[in-house]
């Protein structure tokens, strides 16, 4: 019993930490992207190529890189995550 | 102008076929509130974009680009990167531990009466800013687009809502919503497509276009829409965090069956959500190329006209018609949305759970529900009247600091933090909720905007708050009250029942 018991705190413990990783990651990005907005016009401001700067390429990074962590994540959850639970529940 | 609203006709007239469908089947308070639980994860993500999806969305930010060029794409960010905050720290918990409302979380591991009480009290505030919101925005675009009179269109916007809300419940609420989503998603789809095809379907095309005739100002960075410096940040905090606090939005993930589906349901809204956003830069650039800022600015309302005018002019009258009448179902689906949330916090939190101290029935429940839809209907319209000349910006922005600042806090801290206990939840929220209020009055949007101080003037008054954007003061200081009276006031019985509740949320998922 306290086995089981052991396993589970081990794995809360590691859904936690990658409940944390995966906030920080999108904090990073969106906040990254908005202080480069509030203090650093210029460099956000530069042209990359004609009709693209970095500002409407590191705005789409911010939101496909949102969408693309929270794929990861639930995918993480469905496939690792739940599978070891349902495991350590039956043993 | 009958075609457009011919077609909104078409929309009203199918919805409420769906209403009496989904009325035969709400009988119970569980049915009225979170439609039995029922609804796929699909559907939900669909149905939470069109919660989170409002007209602001496609008319407002559109308008912005079209004007202002990039700095339009700095409200979508901010609404889309709160989506993946909600799925990794809030849904899973709030599904396993809620039953109808964010405040079951708290109430589950503290004193129900007092944090229900302060969590009602900022959620009923958020909704009242954010319906009088929609409310005006909905009276004044129906002005343009219907050509019918203000009064009227609030009335009809308030009356069609009731009779979602009161006989279809949830279940009609959650299909206005799926609905208004997929023709909304659909139409922009439209919109950006038709665009794009006379730019060699490439949207570098379209933006150097922009660049060629308007400057390459119109894709950098500046200071029109955002504020910079500190304001451009503390915007960006309150649109985060004030997502993850929006009561309409937790809402909904007590609709479907599990904490798995109300993960997957998040997901899926928070990838429609930036697909949109993504759609809206398109359209917003389209509209400054191909019918222009100053054309969409003499068309009235602030430059919302920017999508509608963009529709007429690349897909013709019918084209025109269809994006008008979704853009109204739009906020006739958002406003059902928030008056149902705020018909569960006044029966389920204030009327059963502190008044009845929850020995109330069933008939009683969904009784009190009725009546607390009609209440919060009336007040809208009436809101809605009353403030017809208000800055509609000034009360969604406030609705979103609220949110941010004394909701979040609470739900973050309940779910994460073991010594959090009932004084320091009810210290957070109610410093959150007032500083947040104070902050605005001292801004410039109060002081400046509405009040018609000169910024000379103000400039060296110690109460003048330069900031618009309350949010990067108020959140802090909801957290530090929240922490220094929880020091304060320890609860022991609150942290042997957080123990307990870590468990139920790592176990449930297996067992649903």
């Amino acid at each position: 019993m306290e086995h089981v018991e052991e396993r589970a705190a081990g794995l809360a413990a590691r859904r936690s930490r990658v409940q944390y990783a995966a906030s920080l990651a999108v904090a990073v990005l969106y906040f990254g992207f908005m202080a480069l907005f509030s203090f650093d016009q210029p460099l956000l401001g530069r042209v990359l190529a004609s009709g693209l700067t970095l500002s409407i390429l590191l705005g789409f990074v911010v939101i496909v890189g949102a969408c693309a962590v929270s794929l990861l994540y639930v995918a993480w959850l469905h496939r690792v995550h739940d599978r070891a639970l349902n495991g350590s529940r039956r043993s | 102008m009958t075609l457009p609203i011919l077609l909104f006709l078409l929309f009203v007239a199918s919805t409420l076929g769906i209403t009496a469908w989904a009325a035969r089947r709400t009988r119970s308070a569980d049915q009225f509130l979170s439609a039995g639980g029922g609804i796929s994860a699909w559907q939900n993500g669909f149905a939470l974009a069109g919660d989170y999806l409002s007209a602001g969305a496609l008319l407002g930010i559109a308008g912005l680009i079209t004007r202002h060029g990039f700095d339009g794409l700095i409200y979508s960010l901010g609404w889309v990167a709160g989506w993946p905050i909600l799925l990794f720290l809030v849904a899973e918990p709030l599904r396993r531990l809620g039953k109808y409302s964010f405040a079951d979380v708290l109430a589950a591991r503290l004193r129900s009466a007092p944090v229900r009480l302060a969590t009602a009290a900022s959620s009923i505030i958020v909704i009242l800013l954010y319906l009088i919101a929609q409310m005006v925005a909905a009276g004044s675009l129906v002005q343009m687009l219907f050509g019918i009179g203000y009064r009227p269109a609030v009335m009809v916007v308030g009356g069609v809502m009731l009779v979602y809300v009161l006989f279809g419940g949830m279940l009609a609420t959650t299909w206005v919503q799926i609905i208004k989503a997929a023709l909304l998603l659909g139409g922009g789809v439209v919109l950006a497509l038709l665009v794009l095809h006379r730019f060699e379907m490439n949207p570098l095309a379209l933006f150097a276009a922009a660049a060629h005739r308007f400057g390459d100002q119109v894709l950098q960075p500046g200071d029109k829409v955002a504020g910079s410096g500190w304001d451009a940040m503390s915007l960006s905090v309150g649109l985060m965090f004030g997502t993850v606090g929006m009561p309409h939005v937790l809402m909904r993930v007590f609709t479907v069956r599990s904490a798995a589906q109300a993960r997957n349901s998040v997901l899926y809204a928070t990838c429609l959500i930036g697909f949109f956003h993504s759609l809206v830069f398109i359209i917003g650039f389209g509209a400054m190329v191909l019918v222009g800022p100053d054309a969409v600015a003499a068309s009235g309302g602030g430059g919302n006209m920017a999508a509608p005018l963009l529709a007429r002019m690349v897909g013709g009258e019918l084209f025109f018609s269809f994006i008008s009448a979704v853009s109204f179902a739009t906020m006739l689906a958002v406003v059902a949305g928030l008056t149902i949330t705020g018909a569960a916090t006044l029966s389920h939190d204030c009327w059963t759970a502190v008044v009845r101290r929850g020995r109330a029935g069933e008939r009683e429940q969904l009784g009190v529900a009725r009546i607390a839809t009609v209440a919060i209907a009336v007040l809208a319209t009436a809101l809605g009247v009353l403030f017809q000349n208000q800055n509609v910006a000034f009360t969604a922005g406030l609705a979103f600091a609220v949110a941010a600042s004394a909701n979040f806090p609470a739900l973050l801290l309940a779910i994460l933090w073991r010594r959090f206990t009932t004084w320091g939840a009810v210290a957070g929220i109610v410093a959150g909720a007032s500083s947040s209020v104070v902050l605005i009055l001292l801004s410039p949007t109060v002081q400046i905007d509405i009040l018609g101080h000169a910024a000379a003037d103000l400039a060296g008054r110690w109460w003048f708050v330069p900031l618009r954007n309350p949010a990067l003061i108020s959140l802090p200081l909801s957290l530090l009250a929240s922490v220094a009276v929880s020091l304060l006031t320890p609860e022991p019985d609150g942290q042997a029942r957080f123990a307990s509740l870590r468990r139920q949320v790592l176990f449930g998922a297996s067992s649903e």
